[in-house]
């Protein structure tokens, strides 16, 4: 155990015809790569096909949400005594040759929590509708401004942790449109947070789980979470700045 | 003044809300956990009800001099504001226990998973 050893945590939701690519290409990219893939009780193949392509499988009994799903496999890589997680999406949007620059701050020791951010430079190639765009930067500017320090992306989902992160999010993580939540919660507990530029892939299939009416939902929810978030109080956590 | 047969009606639906929870106390359908703001209603209403001098002496306080039984619905509504309210932390606190039993069953079952299949049922030793 005294090589760094990493696991990658794959949320997937009916992602069968995703999912048996991501794992292959996940451990191509680094065979030393543990790939965790959490089936949120998928209806189709999704567990079977992401066993059968050499993933450790954690199935949820029943649908817990996408937050829910990434906690289990960073609870899981809190009992296995993981050094660093990453988590990429099950549907493919999160780009595994993407990693190393993930990871650098880590290896240096410089950062607790990096986020694979789509706007660190400003010449990013990602245009998303404008709708959108504005919830992402309004969401990055609140962020900023309630958690002390600039977050550009709180949106992207593509993060990796060190231990002291694996055991926040272990511990504690958003069940719902957790991703703008656990941002902030990470910079209030102290975890020193960097981000790399990265670019994000065009799903390779199904949809977008974003309609009007849960834009709103997301809106409203988000917001609300994020006046609670910083109104609460953090434990100290050993290893963390502060 | 509170008409009498308000007062008659008030007394009776009051009891009848203790009695019901009562029972279902009795049947094991309710635990005294979540029946005690019921009965605490079904008391609050029962002495509004039935002691009709106070109920009056209330609404004159709260400045409803035309008709004092809308304090009798006022403080109805209010506890079941509160029994509701206090339904939504339960449900709060059910749904994070229901997702943590979800995440420990889905980390269980891959070590089980692990050990291999299902073995034979230990011999009984008899």
């Amino acid at each position: 155990m005294s090589f760094n050893r990493i696991v990658a945590v794959v949320p997937a939701y009916n992602e069968s015809a995703a999912i048996g690519g991501l794992v292959d290409e996940i451990r191509s990219f680094d065979p030393a790569l543990d790939v965790v893939v959490v089936d949120d009780a998928s209806t189709d193949e999704t567990a079977a096909i992401a066993a059968a392509h050499g993933a450790t499988v954690l199935r949820l009994p029943f649908n817990v949400g996408i937050g829910g799903a990434v906690q289990t496999g960073f609870r899981y890589a809190l009992e296995h005594e993981y050094e660093t997680a990453v988590r990429l999406d099950g549907d493919g949007q999160h780009d595994p040759r993407e990693l190393p620059k993930l990871l650098a701050p880590l290896e240096r020791g410089t950062a607790n929590f990096v986020i694979g951010s789509r706007f660190v430079d400003p010449g990013g190639s990602y245009r998303p509708p404008f709708a959108r765009r504005v919830g992402i930067r309004v969401f990055a500017r609140l962020v900023s401004l309630l958690g002390g320090q600039r977050v550009t992306d709180t949106t992207s989902g593509f993060m990796a942790l060190d231990r002291v992160g694996i055991a926040l999010f272990a511990e504690e993580f958003p069940h719902d449109y957790p991703e703008v939540e656990a941002t902030l919660v990470a910079l209030r507990s102290g975890l020193r947070l960097a981000q790399v530029q990265v670019e994000m892939r065009e799903r390779e299939t199904g949809s977008s789980s974003i309609t009007f009416v849960r834009s709103v939902y997301y809106l409203v929810k988000v917001t609300l979470a994020l006046l609670v978030a910083s109104l609460r109080r953090y434990p100290r956590l050993e290893g963390a700045r502060r | 003044m509170t008409p009498v047969r308000v007062s008659i009606v008030g007394v009776i639906a009051s009891l009848l809300l203790i009695l019901v929870v009562l029972e279902l106390i009795r049947g094991r359908r309710l635990k005294e956990r979540y029946a005690l703001l019921w009965l605490a209603t079904g008391l609050v209403l029962l002495v509004l009800s039935a002691w009709r001098d106070g109920l009056n002496t209330i609404a004159g306080w709260l400045g409803v001099t035309s008709y004092p039984p809308a304090v009798l619905f006022a403080v109805a509504t209010l506890f079941i504001l509160l029994v509701l309210l206090h339904y939504s932390t339960v449900i709060s606190k059910l749904t994070d226990e229901n997702v943590e039993l979800a995440q420990r069953v889905a980390l269980l079952e891959e070590r089980v998973g692990r050990l291999g299949p299902p073995s034979e049922p230990p011999a009984r030793a008899d």
